[in-house]
């Protein structure tokens, strides 16, 4: 455990094809997911800090919880301006 | 050879037969492979015709980095737009333009298949290319191996990847690509997808070279292109045109009206302009700071007195009836985008409401289906707001305009089937 320090950035992203829009995901991440008027997931689509645990959470619960497997964390690495 | 600077060049020699074998290599010259192909291709500037005006040049090179002892050419003839005539009029002049083009290309990949799609409910085009298959067959046993495929005719199984999808495993449906680029592979053998008036150009390329090329277009968009002219016009056309022409005589070549209400670009997934920029060129470069693009060559010209709400909501019917109902987003959206268009187009009292409500659910939509069908209903439906700003708010007012009630459309759609009758396979 301990407080590791984290850089970069993750998006999570739907296969739509897969996706049934019973919106799931919307609960176990409502940080980063809405869900529009059929239902279907409406994801954050900025990159959001990996820093920001809270959310990171937030989406591997998503990702994890997902009945159809539809949901798939993208990290992506930064370099870090000095 | 065609003197440079010289047009046609794409439809040189074409009557109302196709060119056999022989009058095409006596009226082009012969087509012989050069290891220096693809900087030919890359210093020509040619872009895609089949719709995203992509650099040929990159996507060629990407996949001649790919691993792999068996690669695929696909050559896209599938031509889903409706208003669209120009692959069917290019393979109904020279075929063997469009499949030296593809051997170019094979070459540069290293493929050792080349797939020719045209859809079957094309049944003249099929023939024409039976036809001039049989002839090459004759010719040598070397080389790639060419073959004729032929998917359903729909909207969306000219997408690259449904066309992928259908040469792999029957199915004309549209596949996740999370990250792009993303190569296409049939089996394991990535697959390079072109256009078929693509081809075509780079069997020009392929022949006369790079600079020559250049001879004819702009630095930033050179060559020639073909474009379908429907709507109000006399009859029909494609014709081939210099890029950077201008819009107005375009319209002047094809016999269109020459003082139109606005024009569609690009084609049904494409943009509308609206006719006081007729004096643009017809090149992306040019029209980009309109927010419209040439699209797929389509120019669909609708006259003043025409009803721009009808048009629009006519196409986004069909074309929602169109989606391949595999993601939410598309499969129930653009329905709903129709349905809002419905209620403008009879100015009924919810109106103002729908329109609202139509502004709000494409914000909604954008960017959520697996391939780019939804995203092209959009731009069509946003451009169409701009273009005919007063129509819909005429509509929106509570008043039909007059127009609406005529019976005479000019963004023509195939009748609609109904969705059990649609076939993907
Ligand atoms: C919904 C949809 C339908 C498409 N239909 C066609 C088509 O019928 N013919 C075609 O050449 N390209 C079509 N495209 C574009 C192809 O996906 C692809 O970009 C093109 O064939 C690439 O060739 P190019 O680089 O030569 O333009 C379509 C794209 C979308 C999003
Ligand atoms: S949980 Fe999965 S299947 Fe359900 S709406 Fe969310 S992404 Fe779609
Ligand atoms: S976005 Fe629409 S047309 Fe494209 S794959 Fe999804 S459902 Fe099919």
């Amino acid at each position: 455990m301990g407080m590791r320090r984290r850089s970069g950035t993750f998006v999570l992203q739907v296969n739509p094809i897969l996706c049934d829009g019973f919106g799931h995901c919307a609960e176990l991440a409502p940080e980063l997911v809405k869900t529009d008027e059929w239902g279907y997931p409406i994801i954050v689509n900025e990159p959001v800090p990996l820093a920001n645990v809270a959310a990171y959470e937030s989406a591997r619960y998503a990702e994890r919880g997902c009945p159809r497997q539809a949901l798939h964390i993208q990290r992506f690495s930064e370099k870090k301006p000095h | 050879m065609i003197a440079p600077g010289a047009l046609p060049r794409l439809l040189h020699a074409a009557s109302d037969r196709p060119l056999t074998l022989s009058q095409h290599e006596s009226a082009f010259g012969a087509s012989t492979l050069s290891n220096s192909l693809l900087e030919e291709l890359e210093a020509s500037g040619l872009t895609g015709r089949g719709g995203a005006g992509f650099p040929t040049a990159q996507k060629a090179r990407l996949i001649r980095e790919q691993r792999g002892h068996s690669k695929f050419m696909v050559v896209n003839a599938m031509e889903g737009e409706p208003a669209s005539h120009k692959d069917q009029a290019l393979l109904s002049a020279n075929p063997h333009l469009v499949l030296d083009g593809a051997e170019y290309l094979a070459s540069i990949i290293g493929a050792n298949n080349i797939a020719i799609c045209v859809a079957r409910d094309n049944p003249t085009v099929v023939n024409h290319l039976e036809r001039a298959l049989h002839e090459r067959s004759r010719r040598s046993l070397r080389g790639p191996r060419l073959e004729l495929h032929t998917p359903p005719w729909r909207y969306v199984a000219g997408e690259e990847s449904a066309l992928i999808h259908w040469l792999d495993d029957n199915e004309s449906l549209p596949q996740y690509r999370p990250r792009r680029p993303h190569i296409l592979r049939i089996g394991h053998s990535p697959a390079l997808v072109d256009n078929a008036e693509t081809c075509a150009n780079v069997g020009l390329i392929g022949r006369y070279g790079a600079s020559w090329y250049r001879t004819l277009g702009t630095t930033e968009n050179p060559g020639s292109t073909l474009v379908s002219v429907t709507g109000a016009v006399e009859r029909p056309t494609v014709i081939e045109i210099e890029l950077g022409t201008t819009l107005r005589s375009i319209l002047h070549t094809a016999a269109a009206d020459p003082d139109p209400a606005a024009v569609l670009l690009g084609g049904y997934g494409g943009t509308w302009l609206h006719a006081r920029h007729l004096d643009t060129p017809y090149n992306n470069a040019a029209l980009k700071n309109l927010g419209v693009a040439t699209g797929a060559g389509v120019i669909v010209v609708v006259p003043k007195g025409a009803c721009g709400v009808v048009e629009t909501q006519r196409v986004v019917r069909w074309m929602a009836n169109e989606s391949a109902r595999q993601c939410g987003p598309c499969a129930f959206g653009l329905p709903a985008l129709a349905e809002d268009l419905t209620h403008i187009a009879h100015a009924s009292r919810d109106a103002e409401v729908a329109y609202q409500r139509l502004v709000e659910r494409c914000g909604v939509i954008e960017g959520r289906g697996a391939c780019r069908h939804p995203d092209g209903v959009i731009r069509f439906i946003r451009t169409a707001l701009e273009a005919f700003e007063t129509d819909f708010s005429t509509h929106t007012h509570g008043t039909a305009c007059a127009g609406s009630r005529a019976t005479r459309h000019f963004a023509n759609v195939p009748s609609l089937e109904r969705e059990d009758e649609l076939i993907w396979e």
